[in-house]
């Protein structure tokens, strides 16, 4: 598996970094997608190419359309026109669990736990092909035992990786917001998805468990599964991802491997500011500093 | 005060045909509100459509008992599914709207002078439980001090029963099952549900025709329990009794909706039993100047008010609920 990733992201090398290129082998393709709000155009994308087996990062300032490009791939929202696919099918009129089946799942920026059920039911729930899900079949138990046991096994195996077996039998909406993503993400791949789409996996999440949650996402990676996310932290963003995508109102304005997206100009001025390689900290300390010592000087003079 | 008869009175009509009716009936309001989380505020629409399609099929056309019985589901199962398919892909309040407004239109329409020939107008239809009283293994009623029958209500409460016993049978066998977790799961968030590649669309539809046909069982069962379908007896209190009870007993929990009904019928008999009592007579517990007799049947309902306030405060999730997954609500 690991020599696929190297395969993929050597692969990359030779993409331009400029918006809308095509990939090599892309998983997804995208073309002429918009989505407006009344007068507001949301998502305004001409090409979108992502590739097969890398982490590629969706970035951009908030309203940049990222979410709504979310909805619109995965079957949540209909965009007003467009056409994209999915490993060759296109998914235009295509409803969001029919996506999801197809192997595309996503997960949530306000995580989507269901509170009432306990944890082991929740991953359960994501299980495919349930006999048991199916109404004639449901009230009988032999027809379902057996399926239930191996989801069941594989559920356990998800929970002991993402460290969340201890939490088993607890309700899901008595875990912390990090232990909600983790739930989330384990969750979505009982799917067993060839991409795995996380809508802002780190917002609220402590710095202890954002690093075991990075370690999560690249192993995702590792196992041959395809992953695109969208993040606003950038220590992540440059961590973890092979590529870069970089959306402003509504369009794709950058495209590129990590490095060569953080010192574009244009990427700079829309969205990380000038500052944005330097620890923000230190810079303010000097600069409250430097004004109370003028301060100072004002008055010791007066 | 006589307080064998109040006893009486309250046993009876917790175990009685009444409770029965609301028991099925809240069952089905189960499966909607309870588990899928469906506003279902129309329950006694689907009542009336199985009611009166029993009391048209056997005595406006002249046809067999038990076809005129599979025509009464049938017809519930197509209320389900005209309801359904436009408001369940639409956020809950379209289908709590549509199911208000389609048990008042179907009661109305039931009633109207302008179809009196085929639904039998106000006075309703009658004449059709022949078959169903026939069928009545029992020589004469039952009176053990406690709870007092006539033969009439004895078989009813027979047959109510098992069908009330057939209908949580069924109903525990379905929530513990796979299917049982995705309409619980819908509950919670749907698009959680959607995202991981089911079809939300369709669970929300079979539940509300498996609701919709405890509904209409609950329907056909009143009418043949009493021998006539009335059209009054199917207006919006009914449906708002039924969630009262359901919600007394614990939502989504299997036994909540029966207990609840039975519950909500011992106090609604007990109390007035009580009030007529202290309030009748010649020299009452309660002077007139305090309660007049005929005051005494409505205030039953203000204690029953007062009761369910209480419960709700003290115990949030019913009887049979879980206080942690109340809880968890408040985060």
């Amino acid at each position: 598996m690991a020599a696929d990733v190297s395969t993929a992201r050597a692969a990359l090398e030779g993409v331009p970094r400029e918006p809308g290129a095509p990939k090599p082998d892309p998983i997804v393709k995208g073309s002429n997608i918009t989505r407006t709000f009344g007068g507001l155009t949301a998502v305004d994308v001409d090409h979108i190419e992502v590739q097969r087996g890398v982490i590629t990062a969706l970035i951009g300032p908030n309203g940049a359309g990222k979410t709504t490009l979310f909805n619109l791939l995965t079957g949540f929202d209909e965009p007003d026109q467009g056409e994209w696919d999915f490993n060759g099918t296109s998914l235009g009129k295509v409803p969001a669990y029919k996506v999801a089946r197809l192997g595309m799942v996503r997960t949530f920026q306000l995580t989507k736990v269901l509170s009432k059920l306990t944890v082991i039911e929740n991953m359960r729930l994501g299980a495919t092909g349930q006999r048991g899900e199916k109404f004639f079949s449901a009230a009988f138990k032999s027809l379902w035992s057996a399926q239930e046991d191996d989801n069941t096994k594989r559920a356990d195996g998800l929970l002991e990786r993402f460290k969340l077996d201890a939490k088993r039998e607890d309700f899901a909406g008595s875990l912390s917001g990090g232990q909600r993503k983790l739930l989330e993400m384990a969750r979505a791949l009982m799917v067993d998805p060839e991409l795995i789409m996380l809508d802002e996996p780190m917002a609220g999440v402590n710095p202890a468990l954002k690093q075991s949650l990075l370690g999560h996402v690249k192993s995702l990676r590792d196992e041959g599964r395809t992953v695109l996310f969208v993040e606003h932290d950038m220590d992540m963003v440059r961590d973890i991802s092979d590529w870069v995508i970089v959306m402003a109102q509504g369009k794709i304005v950058a495209e590129g491997t990590p490095q060569s997206v953080m010192a574009d100009q244009r990427v700079i001025d829309a969205y990380l500011g000038a500052h944005h390689d330097t620890d923000i900290t230190e810079v303010d300390i000097a600069e409250i500093e430097a004004e109370a010592d003028a301060e100072l000087d004002e008055e010791t003079r007066e | 005060m006589d307080i064998g008869t109040i006893v009486d009175a309250a046993f009876s009509a917790a175990l009685g045909p009444q409770a029965i009716v609301f028991a099925i009936a809240a069952i089905g309001l189960n499966v909607h509100f309870g588990y899928t989380g469906l506003l279902n505020f129309g329950q006694a629409g689907f009542m009336a459509v199985g009611a009166f399609g029993l009391a048209v099929s056997v005595v406006t056309w002249d046809l067999p008992f038990w076809l005129g019985l599979v025509i009464a589901m049938f017809a519930t199962v197509v209320l389900a599914l005209v309801l359904g398919v436009p408001t369940l892909r639409l956020r809950a309040d379209y289908l709590a709207i549509a199911t208000i407004a389609s048990s008042e239109i179907l009661r109305l329409v039931f009633g109207a002078v302008e179809f009196k020939e085929t639904f039998g107008g106000s006075n309703g239809l009658t004449g059709f439980a022949r078959t169903y009283q026939s069928l009545n293994p029992y020589d004469g009623g039952l009176d053990i001090g406690v709870v007092s029958f006539s033969r009439n209500d004895l078989w009813s409460i027979t047959v109510g029963w098992s069908i009330v016993a057939l209908g949580c049978l069924l109903i525990w066998a379905l929530m513990r099952s796979p299917w049982g977790r995705v309409l619980r799961s819908i509950r919670e968030d749907e698009d959680a549900v959607r995202s991981l590649g089911k079809n939300v669309f369709a669970y929300k539809m079979q539940a509300l025709v498996l609701g919709g046909i405890f509904g209409g069982l609950a329907g056909v069962f009143h009418v043949l329990k009493q021998a006539s379908a009335v059209p009054t007896d199917f207006n919006t209190t009914f449906t708002f009794y039924a969630y009262a009870a359901l919600l007394m007993g614990g939502a989504a929990r299997v036994l909540g909706p029966v207990v609840g009904s039975v519950l909500f019928w011992f106090l609604i008999a007990g109390l007035g039993s009580f009030f007529s009592q202290a309030t009748g007579g010649t020299d009452p517990l309660i002077p007139a100047s305090i309660m007049t007799d005929t005051q005494a049947s409505l205030v039953r309902f203000i204690v029953l008010g007062l009761g369910l306030m209480l419960l709700m405060i003290l115990r949030p999730q019913g009887i049979f609920g879980d206080r942690r997954e109340i809880a968890i609500d408040g985060r």
